[in-house]
C-alpha cells in the first residue's frame, strides 16, 4: 500500500432498482487520491457524480466495489464501525439552505459532530472549539446564536464547512459546494476551502459541473459520463490536451472573457442515453462526432494514453 | 457568552398566536380551567364539599349560596363541576400524552425506516383506525374494569392511529432533506437523527393534533362516564353528573346545564387554541 495514498476506490458500483430495470448510477469506477491533493469530478447533471461521493462515504450503500481509506476497506465495515469512521471523512453539501437543520442555532450545528463522536465532552471546551472553528471559516462570533434562516447563502455555506471541519476530518467530499451561491461569494468560499486545505492538510474530492471552478482547484480531474469515468488526468494535462470527444466538447463550452478570441464551440447532438441497463458499447457513442463501428460493438476500457493520462476511447488507440 | 439574540421559531410562533384573538381567548379560558382544577383542593374538601351528602339542602336552585344549585343529594354543583375538571383534564392530557408517545413513536419509526416496517406498522394502525375511536374505547372500557386508569388506556389506544399518521407524514418529507443526510455524515445514530433532527421539524402538526385530540378525548371520557363505563359516582365527573341529572332534567334543568356548559367551554377553548396554533405554527403563513 502506497503511503501517500489516502483514498483508493476500486470498481465501485451503485445501482438503483427501478421499475424499468437496474439504473447504473455509478458503474465500475476506480481512482486514487493522494494525501493533501484534490481530485475534481466533472460531469453533467445525472452522470452519477453526487452518487459517487455519497457511495464513497456510504451515505448510500455501494452495490459493489472497494473503498480503501488509509488502507482499510471501509465498504466492509459494519454500520457501527462506519459511524465511528465518519469523523475522518466529511462532506460539504451543495445546497446551504436545505443542508442545515432550521431548528438548530449555528453553535448547535457546529457542536453536534463534536458531541456525537465524543470528541469533546465538556460543554465549555466544546463551545471554545466551536468558536475557534467559526473563526477559521470566517464567521463572526456574534452569529453564534442565530438560526440558518437569518443568514445569507455564503454564511450558511460557511456553517456547512465548519460542521464538516469540526470533527477534524482527513478527507472531505465537496458536493458542488459553490454552485448554489452567487459568483462573488463563490470565489470567497473557494479561496476559504483552498486555505483550509493548505493549513489543515485536507484531501478533497471536489464534485462539480463547472469546469472553470475545478481548473483552479484540482490537482487531478476525472470526467464522468453516465456513471463511468471516461477520462482522467492531471488538471493541466486535461485542459491542454483533452483526448475524449466529450471532454473536448465540455472544455469548448467554458466561456472565455475575450470578444476577439475565436471560439470553436463543439455542440453535442442528441441527449444522454438512458442509464438503465446500458448496452455494452461506448456510452457516449450516440452523441459522438467520431463514432466508429467498434464503438458500438464494445465499450472502450479506460487505458493510459500517456503517462498519468487515462482515457476510455478507441480514437486514441494506436493499433 | 453575551450574544443575546437567541430568538427561536417558537418565539415567532408565539408572536403570531398573540395576534389571533380567538386563540388568545381560548388560551385564557383554558388556563383559567387548568388553574381552577389545580387549585380546587385548596378551597374545597373532597369528603365534605364534593361528595358529602346534605339531605336538607337537596335540589336547591342556583343562588348566592350555591352558585350552580345543589343536586338531589344536596351536594353543591359548583364544587362538583370544579372538582370534575380535575378528572376530565387529567384523563384527557394523560391519554393524549400516552397516545402521542405510542402512536408518535410508531409513526416516526414507520416513516423513517420505510419499506416493510412502514407497511406492517401502518396496516396495524389502519385496522385500529377502521374501528371508530369511541366504539373502540367503549369496547376496551367494557372489557377492563371501569377505572380512570383503564379509561386512559382505552382512549390512548384508540387514538394511536391518528397520531401515527400525523407524525409519519412530515417525517416522510423531512427524512429526504439534506440536513438529515448531513447528520448521518457527522456520525449521528438513527435515534439521534429521528429525535433531534426530524421530530423537532414536524412539531407543528403534532402540537395541533395533540391540542385538538385532548378536546375529543375529554368528550369521550364524559361520554363513557355518561354510559356508566367511565368514572363511577359519587366521583364528580362531568359525564357522570349529566347521567345523574337525567331524571331531574324537566324540573331542575340546571343540574344538566352546568356540567354540560363545563364540557362545552373546555372543548371550545381547546378547539380555538388548536386552530390558532395551527395557523401560528404553519410557516407558509409567515
Amino acid at each position: 500500500m502506497n503511503e501517500h495514498l489516502l483514498l483508493e476506490v476500486n470498481g465501485l458500483k451503485k445501482y438503483f432498482q427501478t421499475k424499468r430495470g437496474m439504473l447504473h448510477a455509478v458503474d465500475d469506477v476506480s481512482f486514487t487520491i493522494e494525501r493533501g491533493k484534490t481530485l475534481g469530478i466533472v460531469g453533467e447533471s445525472g452522470c452519477g457524480k453526487s452518487t459517487l461521493g455519497r457511495a464513497i462515504l456510504r451515505l448510500l450503500e455501494p452495490t459493489a466495489g472497494q473503498v480503501f481509506f488509509e488502507g482499510e476497506d471501509i465498504a466492509k465495515l459494519s454500520k457501527e464501525q462506519m459511524r465511528r469512521k465518519r469523523k475522518e471523512m466529511q462532506i460539504i453539501f451543495q445546497d446551504p439552505f436545505s443542508s442545515l437543520n432550521p431548528r438548530k442555532t449555528i453553535s448547535e450545528t457546529i457542536a453536534e459532530p463534536l458531541r456525537l463522536n465524543g470528541i469533546i465532552n465538556d460543554r465549555k471546551k466544546r463551545m471554545e472549539k466551536v468558536l475557534e472553528t467559526m473563526e477559521i471559516v470566517g464567521l463572526a462570533e456574534r452569529l453564534i446564536n442565530t438560526y440558518p434562516h437569518e443568514l445569507d447563502g455564503g454564511r450558511r455555506q460557511r456553517i456547512g464547512i465548519a460542521r464538516a471541519l469540526a470533527p477534524g476530518p482527513k478527507f472531505i467530499v465537496c458536493d458542488e459546494p459553490v454552485s448554489a451561491l452567487d459568483v462573488s461569494i463563490q470565489a470567497q468560499i473557494l479561496n476559504l476551502m483552498k486555505e483550509l486545505q493548505e493549513s489543515l492538510g485536507l484531501t478533497y474530492m471536489f464534485i462539480t459541473h463547472d469546469l472553470s471552478v475545478v481548473n483552479h482547484f484540482s490537482d487531478d480531474i476525472a470526467v464522468m459520463y453516465l456513471g463511468r469515468i471516461i477520462e482522467k488526468a492531471s488538471s493541466e494535462e486535461l485542459f491542454t490536451n483533452p483526448l475524449h470527444p466529450y471532454t473536448k466538447a465540455l472544455l469548448s463550452a467554458i466561456p472565455v472573457p475575450n470578444i476577439h478570441m475565436k471560439m470553436e464551440r463543439i455542440l453535442l447532438k442528441g441527449e444522454v442515453s438512458s442509464p438503465i441497463e446500458p448496452p455494452d458499447m461506448c456510452r457516449f457513442a450516440v452523441r459522438c462526432n467520431h463514432c466508429m463501428e467498434k464503438c458500438k460493438a464494445s465499450e472502450p476500457p479506460l487505458t493510459e494514453a500517456s503517462r498519468g493520462h487515462f482515457v476510455s476511447c478507441y480514437l486514441n488507440r494506436q493499433e | 457568552m453575551n450574544n443575546p439574540k437567541k430568538r427561536s421559531q417558537w418565539a415567532d410562533a408565539w408572536r403570531r398566536l398573540q395576534k389571533n384573538k380567538l386563540a388568545v381567548c381560548g388560551l385564557v379560558i383554558f388556563t383559567v380551567l387548568v388553574l381552577g382544577a389545580l387549585a380546587a383542593p385548596l378551597f374545597l374538601d373532597y369528603e365534605t364539599d364534593v361528595t358529602g351528602i346534605n339531605a336538607q339542602n337537596r335540589l336547591q336552585s342556583p343562588s348566592s349560596e350555591n352558585w350552580f344549585g345543589t343536586d338531589r343529594l344536596g351536594r353543591d354543583v359548583f364544587a362538583r363541576v370544579v372538582w370534575g375538571s380535575r378528572y376530565s383534564l387529567s384523563i384527557g392530557f394523560s391519554a393524549a400524552a400516552i397516545s402521542l408517545l405510542l402512536g408518535g413513536t410508531i409513526g416516526a419509526i414507520a416513516g423513517y425506516y420505510g419499506g416493510m416496517i412502514d407497511h406492517v406498522f401502518m396496516r396495524v394502525m389502519d385496522i385500529l383506525q377502521a374501528i371508530p375511536a369511541t366504539l373502540l374505547a367503549i369496547c376496551i372500557a367494557a372489557a377492563l374494569d371501569p377505572s380512570p386508569r383503564n379509561i386512559v388506556i382505552a382512549i390512548a389506544v384508540s387514538f394511536c392511529p391518528s397520531f401515527a399518521r400525523v407524525v409519519r407524514g412530515p417525517i416522510l418529507s423531512i427524512r429526504e432533506m439534506e440536513y438529515v443526510e448531513a447528520a448521518k455524515a457527522i456520525g449521528a445514530k438513527n435515534r439521534t437523527i429521528i429525535f433531534s433532527h426530524i421530530i423537532p421539524n414536524c412539531m407543528g402538526p403534532i402540537i395541533v393534533q395533540t391540542t385538538l385530540s385532548v378536546a375529543i378525548m375529554i368528550l369521550i371520557v364524559s361520554g363513557l362516564s355518561f354510559l356508566g363505563l367511565g368514572i363511577q359516582p359519587p366521583t364528580p365527573e362531568w359525564g357522570a353528573m349529566l347521567a345523574e341529572s337525567r331524571s331531574h332534567i324537566r324540573d331542575h334543568s340546571y343540574l344538566a346545564f352546568f356540567p354540560g356548559l363545563a364540557i362545552m367551554t373546555t372543548i371550545l377553548s381547546l378547539n380555538m387554541l388548536g386552530d390558532g396554533l395551527r395557523d401560528a405554527l404553519d410557516p407558509r403563513l409567515k
